[in-house]
């Protein structure tokens, strides 16, 4: 908000991006909540898929329109998906898994007060001696975030994005360890044997000497 | 702010590049090649960490600190060193399971490929300087580790042990993020040696709340006493090859870990973190030792005694003192090669269709298989800290250097569970040379190699004993 | 009067203007989807020897030229069931979800050398985030009909999206190396003018697999499993009727132009002129970029979709999993160390780095 209300424009652009972004906050906050009030998992998921478009569109009234972007590409469009299709696959009954749920209501009460107290602390009254009244700086005209973000990622921060690719490879390799079988028995085609395949290996043209009458 | 980009500058990272590089390669040969030929990849493994010890030992070495990668990465004596290690210690410990996997057709190429991507992790958080870098070292590490005691996907007792190991190593890398994530939004920096800079007395209790997860998520990966309820289920649950794999090289790791992060970074605050360590050390022995004298399974009392030796290591980092800290890392060190050694002679004593898991199966070993027998009661005693034998030695250095820094009563209970912990290793060794071996066992028929090689192992335990000197010098040399 | 016009134009505020291009946009893009159902029919008459729609006219015009809207009308009149065991809210969301994407992404697609409606920095990417988020409508579908055929047709949809989606990315990755941007406007603008010098020349492995993946995107055959009437009879959408069942169309339709419009955009020099810088035609009609070239192109593209239709039996899964994961994906990467090579010396071209 800040930043925009920094770069000097006219009232009324500020005042529809505070309207938008009070209005996917209230959508962000009411889609959390359905993620974990929810009884049909497929609605948890899709109250997910919602919370990601909402937090996207907030990245992207702040000028982060690449992470925003890819959250939804990734996160919704990969991740989300697969994570559906699972869930839709394995039809879970949370009324069973949510049985004796309340009796560890206290501790997500208690984990839920820590968090609020650090938030005030941050926000209020500053006892974690965080700088929370400076806003990001307002970008220059032409300022392209998509290709800063390139170029600190192909330049300083190379090697863990090598590293994180490394990360991503492991888990290819693991996922497929772990899962893939051969059984004895399975039918599989073999392209390749399909395609070199010739006529004459099919069809075997045989003499057949025709029967003498007796 | 950015380095010359020249393959010359990048050399002290020839060891995580060629890792890298290595990985890839052989998962392709695997893939092509490894059905036909199932005994090539684990050989083309071995040649490659020769090959990386090579390369290492010709370009890799440096004589003093290089960062590299603007900062991320940091090269040292003592990175180079723990990095040959990493690359001698995983050749032994694939060379032992070889067989064993064979055995058991658990044998695929993945298992190597994953074996070296652990190393790269490891290699990842021994160079950290960052803690981003640590943070992708130790999710590196850690997930191929899950896949590694997955690995034999069959067995429903290593399916559990990897998920409970999952699970929980996924909280505790939650709470390593988030304290890393208090400290840099506090600090404002996430590279370690910029980190020691701006920590200065008083820590804001933001800090100490980032500290103390930070500190949590270190021992959880040492598998410290409160945070240790994963690894003896893992270590028994994990067919004993991989558990031989997790015990071993990752200790390098922690080491590294808790050495770059706490040492190095978090130096400013190095009263929060010992007082932290203190109680969690005392237990950890405690528990870790005691525990053990009550199983009857050996893979079961393998892991409490690690969990007992890891105790002994965080002891030395509780000195808070540079001395301290390289009795940890010459501990660490004379550790792997003696928990190689032991699960190394599990994997021998074992057979197809057997597991010599139990400590009834060791009786009278003697008679059946001396080398093994002799083998075993040279790491047992060197894991009970008897005096000819290196493990002595780590022990002695931990307590002198408690000794030094005036923590008398950590002295006194090192050196009583040292005292508890020399029954249960004691107890193997009589089975091994004073009970009758029951009848029905046969001998076991293992590739010379592979014999060769635990010789040596045990052997290295009684001449590091004997000649303790070059070690300790090297460990006192490279955290001067 | 038009002087008038044009400066009150230009007066308006910017989201206006946007506004109004977006009105008309969709309506263009609705009129095209319904002439594209009847143009299908039409090609699918001749290729079978057949006539196609010929009794609706209009004002008395070509026979079968009121077909559309005669079909339209017919299905808004129908009658909508909802299953009772459906969950009736995303059973009629679904079908909504479907469509939006497919028009959603016209926002970013440069329509002619001066109109954009919506000039996006990261436009490929905003382009690839929503049409993978139009597999929702499909899945959604699918599940919320609690039926076993629209199951069995949205899982596999959405595991053949998700598989197509990365050769798609792929593919993509290949054409901003070339144009060394996001952006769909830079993209067009740094593929070289004349027909040879577009991206399709150069990255002809890329412009053919990102062309197959878009045709399975959309589920048309011969990767039409989810709908594989012989199968699962309509798969995704076998409960929907009236004009549920209309929307699912008109997005499938939406789809189909919007992945020609793309493949023109990427591959096939947008807007450009084929004969842009050649000598004597260069400076004619033929060399000038217009909208008129954009809209050829993507003809091109769809009468290429309604041919494959009618021409290929449809792939098994298996099959269409094969084809995705060991064919396209690998050729897409050999492609790209091939191009990077080819960039890094200068063959071929490319913008020089930095």
């Amino acid at each position: 908000m800040r930043r925009i209300a920094d770069g000097g424009r006219d009232g009324r652009i500020d005042m529809l991006v505070e309207i938008l972004f009070y209005a996917f906050a209230t959508v962000l906050v009411a889609s959390a909540l359905g993620v974990i009030v929810a009884r049909n998992p497929v609605h948890s998921a899709l109250g997910l898929v919602v919370c990601f478009i909402t937090s996207a569109a907030i990245w992207l009234l702040i000028g982060a329109e690449f992470l925003a972007i890819v959250l939804v590409l990734v996160y919704v469009g990969a991740v989300m998906v697969l994570f559906l299709f699972v869930v839709m696959m394995l039809d879970i009954n949370l009324e069973e898994l949510r049985r004796g749920f309340t009796r560890f209501a206290w501790l997500g009460w208690l984990t839920a007060g820590v968090i609020v107290l650090e938030i005030v602390g941050v926000v209020i009254s500053h006892a974690f001696g965080v700088d929370v009244g400076r806003g990001p700086l307002p970008e220059p005209p032409g300022y392209s975030n998509t290709t800063e973000l390139g170029r600190v990622l192909y330049t300083q921060f190379a090697y863990p994005f090598e590293l994180a690719a490394v990360l991503l490879l492991v888990a290819i390799v693991a996922a497929i360890a772990l899962t893939m079988r051969r059984r004895p028995g399975y039918k599989a085609q073999d392209v390749s044997r399909q395609v070199a395949v010739r006529a004459r290996d099919r069809v075997r043209l045989v003499q057949v000497e025709p029967e003498k009458r007796a | 702010m950015l380095e010359p980009t020249s393959w010359a500058g990048l050399a002290p990272a020839v060891a995580e590049i060629y890792l890298a590089i290595a990985a890839c390669v052989i998962l392709m040969v695997d893939v092509f090649a490894g059905r036909r030929w199932p005994r090539l990849t684990p050989s083309l493994t071995l040649l490659a960490l020769a090959l990386g010890v090579a390369l290492l030992v010709l370009f890799g070495q440096v004589s003093g600190r290089v960062v590299l990668f603007d900062g991320l990465y940091v090269e040292d004596p003592l990175g180079y060193v723990l990095k040959l290690a990493g690359f001698l210690f995983l050749a032994f410990a694939l060379l032992y399971s070889r067989a064993y996997m064979q055995l058991r057709s658990i044998q695929r190429g993945e298992y190597d490929v994953l074996a070296l991507t652990a190393l790269l992790g490891i290699f990842v958080l021994v160079s950290a300087n960052s803690l981003l870098t640590v943070y992708i070292g130790v999710e590196l590490l850690a997930l191929s580790v899950y896949a590694i005691i997955a690995f034999d996907r069959d067995n429903a007792v290593a399916a559990e042990a990897a998920m409970k190991y999952f699970v929980l190593s996924a909280i505790a890398s939650g709470a390593l993020l988030y304290g890393m994530s208090l400290i840099y939004g506090l600090t404002g920096t996430l590279r370690l040696d910029e980190l020691v800079a701006r920590l200065s007395d008083p820590l804001t209790p933001g800090v100490i709340l980032g500290l103390a997860f930070v500190v949590v998520a270190v021992c959880f990966k040492f598998g410290a006493v409160p945070f240790h309820m994963w690894l003896p289920d893992v270590y028994q649950g994990a067919p004993t090859s991989m558990t031989l794999f997790l015990s071993s090289v990752p200790q390098i790791a922690y080491f590294s870990l808790a050495l770059r992060l706490l040492t190095y970074g978090l130096d400013g605050a190095v009263r929060e973190w010992t007082v932290m360590l203190t109680p969690i050390a005392v237990l950890t022995l405690i528990v870790g030792n005691v525990v053990a004298i009550v199983q009857s399974n050996l893979k079961r009392m393998l892991a409490y005694s690690t969990i007992g030796n890891v105790g002994f290591i965080l002891l030395g980092f509780v000195t808070g003192t540079r001395a301290g800290y390289s009795a940890a890392l010459y501990y660490t060190l004379v550790y792997v090669v003696m928990v190689l050694g032991s699960f190394g002679v599990i994997l021998l004593a074992s057979r197809k269709g057997f597991e010599a898991e139990e400590l009834d199966d060791y009786r009278g070993l003697y008679a059946r298989d001396p080398l093994l027998a002799l083998a075993m009661m040279a790491l047992m005693f060197s894991t009970a800290g008897v005096p000819p034998f290196v493990g002595f030695w780590a022990k002695l250095r931990i307590i002198q250097e408690l000794w030094a820094t005036s923590h008398l009563a950590l002295v006194i209970i090192a050196a009583s569970v040292s005292v508890i912990g020399a029954f249960y290793y004691l107890r193997v060794v009589k089975l091994l040379y004073f009970d009758a071996p029951p009848a029905e066992l046969p001998t076991a028929a293992q590739p010379s190699a592979v014999r060769l090689a635990l010789a040596v192992n045990a052997l290295a335990v009684i001449v590091l004993g004997v000649l303790p000197g070059p070690l300790l010098d090297l460990c006192a040399r490279l955290l001067r | 009067m038009l002087n008038t016009l044009a400066s009150d134009w230009l007066a308006l505020p910017a989201p206006a203007r946007s506004t109004v291009w977006i009105l008309i946009v969709t309506v263009g893009l609705i009129l095209c989807v319904a002439y594209l159902t009847l143009w299908e029919r039409k090609v699918a008459g001749w290729m079978q020897l057949r006539r196609g729609p010929n009794r609706v006219r209009i004002f008395g015009l070509l026979p079968g030229l009121g077909q559309p809207f005669a079909d339209v009308l017919k299905l808004l009149t129908k009658e909508v069931i909802i299953p009772s065991s459906a969950n009736a809210l995303l059973f009629r969301l679904a079908p909504a979800l479907a469509l939006i994407p497919a028009l959603a992404a016209w926002a970013v697609i440069p329509l002619s050398p001066s109109l954009t409606i919506a000039h996006i920095d990261a436009g490929l990417l905003y382009v690839l985030s929503l049409t993978s988020a139009g597999v929702y409508g499909i899945i959604l579908a699918g599940w919320a009909a609690n039926s076993k055929y629209a199951f069995l047709g949205a899982m596999r949809s959405a595991a053949q999206i998700v598989a197509y989606e990365i050769a798609m990315g792929f593919a993509l990755v290949g054409v901003l190396m070339a144009a060394g941007s996001l952006d769909l406007g830079t993209i067009v603008t740094a593929q070289r003018p004349g027909i040879l010098g577009w991206n399709w020349f150069w990255l002809f492995p890329l412009f053919v697999v990102y062309f197959i993946a878009g045709v399975a995107e959309t589920n048309r055959a011969p990767f039409d499993v989810a709908e594989g009437e012989s199968e699962i009879v309509a798969g995704f959408h076998v409960e929907y009727s009236g004009i549920g069942f209309a929307l699912f169309f008109l997005a499938e339709y939406a789809n189909m132009i919007l992945i020609s419009a793309l493949t023109a955009v990427f591959f096939l020099g947008g807007w450009q002129g084929p004969f842009a810088g050649y000598p004597l035609l260069g400076a004619t009609w033929l060399g000038a970029p217009s909208f008129g070239w954009l809209a050829v192109k993507i003809f091109v593209f769809l009468f290429l979709l309604l041919w494959f239709r009618w021409t290929f039996p449809r792939y098994r899964y298996d099959q269409i999993m094969r084809l995705g994961w060991k064919m396209l994906i690998p050729v897409t990467l050999v492609w790209i160390a091939v191009e990077g090579v080819l960039a890094y010396y200068h063959v071929g071209p490319w913008r020089p780095p930095g």
